[in-house]
């Protein structure tokens, strides 16, 4: 039913790091490996070998350039987007058939492939951008976080967690309860002030973001940083021995 | 947003339908029995006909056709489910109505209730179809208190119309609904000015920085994806401002066009029916420009810096 769940049990959801996130693109590669073999399979590409390859993805990596307050110094931030499991997800309420549904005991906004009718309202409902239409099966497809992997008892207990949270090599993606305040995902927003995305559209999101770091190091500490003589023996020996092997 | 031109028919060919459906209702039930068994079943059988191949042409664009039927069942938190409900409901009493108001089936003292019934639960489906879109937080030119009543004068604005041209064709009389019309035509140009003032006042302050929570100072440096996804298919579709001016401009002439003409109908009735087209015409403009004007939050996620 599309009637949302008063209160969820648990609310599972990923922290993702916006400090240590490389754009790999390894999280989004692993959950569509993941993903095209499991719950609500298969997720099919158009026109792969053509000029205009699309399909879709339940997880995409932006990247953004992030400028300093300065105006002088700017980063890349590299910027994971997939559904944010909200506690008032508007895609649920709109879907006419009772397809997308989140789960009362722990939060999951998931899709039922054998009811969807593929109107893509929730897509329009969804200011996230999570919901993508699938041509070929002719439904919408969305991040399950891995609901097929981490209840699955013939998985090793650390296996069970996302696709992308295994995939992802700096450990910038994190798997928990974010309804337990003791939780380490809860701990982890809390020590680096986690935050959410558009929050005063209302929609209540679980998943959280953590924020870049500030920079330690700006390029003119760099230069200062190359070493100085400081005029000891071993410091003389050394100039020595550059002028000799230099030959001047 | 994409203007699927399945949903722009389904809108502007339904809503032309529904109104010709609650006139008709409503001037049956105050005129009772039509002179004319002619302009009776080609009005209702027309009014239905729109209807029905709005609501087909609505399935075309769904991925499962055939699971429409689904549909129906969330009605307690969908607009759109709502909408499928009230239109398979307006259908029994629309058929019934037709048979009492041709005389087909004698029940003289039906006519009135039931055309009642009709017009209400017509208004009513075109109410939800407004509602679907008004009820959309993350389209701001959608989410406006405006766009319900716009959907349900352009309903009233292109039924009366045909209702016009069909008595003028049957009986060669306008009928007791041009200055119904007349007056739809007028406040719709006014809704529609009301509405297009407040979305290009309504202020754009949703930015790039709250969509990543980055701050001020964030710009695009890479897309996720080499080519289009969906989400740009779907969302990304925006008209330039100075084509939209335009077809603003296009709109409210062809709106006063079609008000001339239904005046010039008092005296060469047959005229109403050029009007009809011409105002089923501003339909189709004023509907894809209400799609292509309408732009999306998550475009904030691909380079547009406000929305």
């Amino acid at each position: 039913m599309t009637a949302l769940p008063q209160t969820t049990s648990k609310k599972l959801g990923l922290v993702i790091d916006l400090d240590t996130c490389v754009g790999c693109q390894a999280c989004a590669t692993s959950c569509k490996e993941w993903n095209t073999q499991g719950y609500s399979a298969p997720l099919a590409d158009e026109d792969t070998r053509g000029a205009d390859p699309h399909g879709p993805w339940l997880n995409r990596i932006h990247g953004y350039e992030v400028e300093d307050t300065n105006g002088k110094d700017s980063r890349v931030v590299h910027f994971p987007r997939s559904c944010l499991h909200c506690e008032t997800p508007a895609c649920v309420t709109v879907c006419p058939t009772g397809a997308s549904y989140k789960r009362a005991e722990d939060g999951i906004v998931l899709i039922n492939p054998d009811t969807c009718i593929g109107c893509k309202l929730c897509s329009w409902a969804c200011p996230y951008g999570a919901r993508e239409y699938d041509v070929q099966e002719g439904v919408m497809k969305k991040c399950t976080l891995c609901v097929d992997r981490i209840y699955n008892e013939n998985f090793e207990p650390e296996d069970r967690q996302p696709a992308c949270v295994k995939a992802c090599p700096t450990g910038a993606r994190h798997f928990g309860d974010l309804g337990d305040e003791n939780s380490a995902v809860s701990q982890l927003v809390k020590e680096r002030g986690g935050f959410d995305l558009l929050p005063e559209m209302g929609y209540k999101p679980t998943n959280k973001y953590l924020p870049p770091r500030a920079k330690r190091d700006t390029p003119q500490a760099g230069i200062e940083a190359l070493p100085k003589g400081d005029g000891s023996a071993m410091d003389r020996l050394f100039k020595l021995a550059d002028r000799l092997l230099s030959g001047n | 947003m994409n203007p699927a031109y399945s949903v722009i028919f389904f809108t502007t060919a339904s809503g032309a339908g529904y109104g010709l459906l609650a006139l008709l209702g409503l001037t049956a039930s105050s005129v009772g029995q039509s002179p004319s068994l002619a302009f009776v079943l080609v009005s209702m059988v027309l009014a239905l006909a729109l209807i029905t191949a709005g609501l087909l042409s609505s399935t075309f664009h769904l991925g499962h056709p055939e699971r429409a039927w689904r549909a129906l069942s969330q009605w307690k938190t969908s607009w759109l489910s709502r909408e499928g409900v009230a239109a398979i409901v307006t259908y029994p009493f629309a058929l019934a109505f037709g048979l009492a108001w041709s005389g087909l089936y004698p029940a003289p003292d039906a006519i009135a209730p039931l055309g009642v019934i009709t017009a209400l639960l017509s208004l009513i489906t075109v109410f939800t179809t407004g509602k679907i879109y008004a009820t959309l937080k993350t389209i701001r030119a959608w989410h406006q208190p405006l766009t319900v009543p716009v959907y349900l004068f352009f309903a009233l604005a292109s039924g009366s119309a045909l209702h016009l041209a069909l008595s003028a064709f049957f009986t060669r009389d306008p009928g007791p609904v041009a200055p119904v019309a007349l007056l739809s035509l007028g406040t719709l140009a006014v809704l529609k000015f009301l509405y297009w003032r407040a979305i290009d006042q309504a202020p754009r302050d949703r930015t790039m920085g709250d969509a990543t929570g980055l701050g001020d100072h964030v710009r695009q440096w890479e897309v996720p994806h080499t080519t289009k996804n969906f989400v740009q298919r779907e969302m990304g579709f925006v008209v330039a401002r100075r084509h939209g001016k335009r077809l603003r401009g296009l709109f409210y002439i062809l709106l006063l066009v079609a008000v001339l003409l239904e005046l010039l109908a008092i005296t060469i009735p047959l005229v109403s029916i050029i009007a009809f087209f011409i105002v089923f015409i501003s339909a189709w403009v004023e509907r894809w420009l209400f799609f292509a004007q309408g732009e999306h939050v998550v475009t904030l996620f691909y380079g547009n810096a406000q929305a």
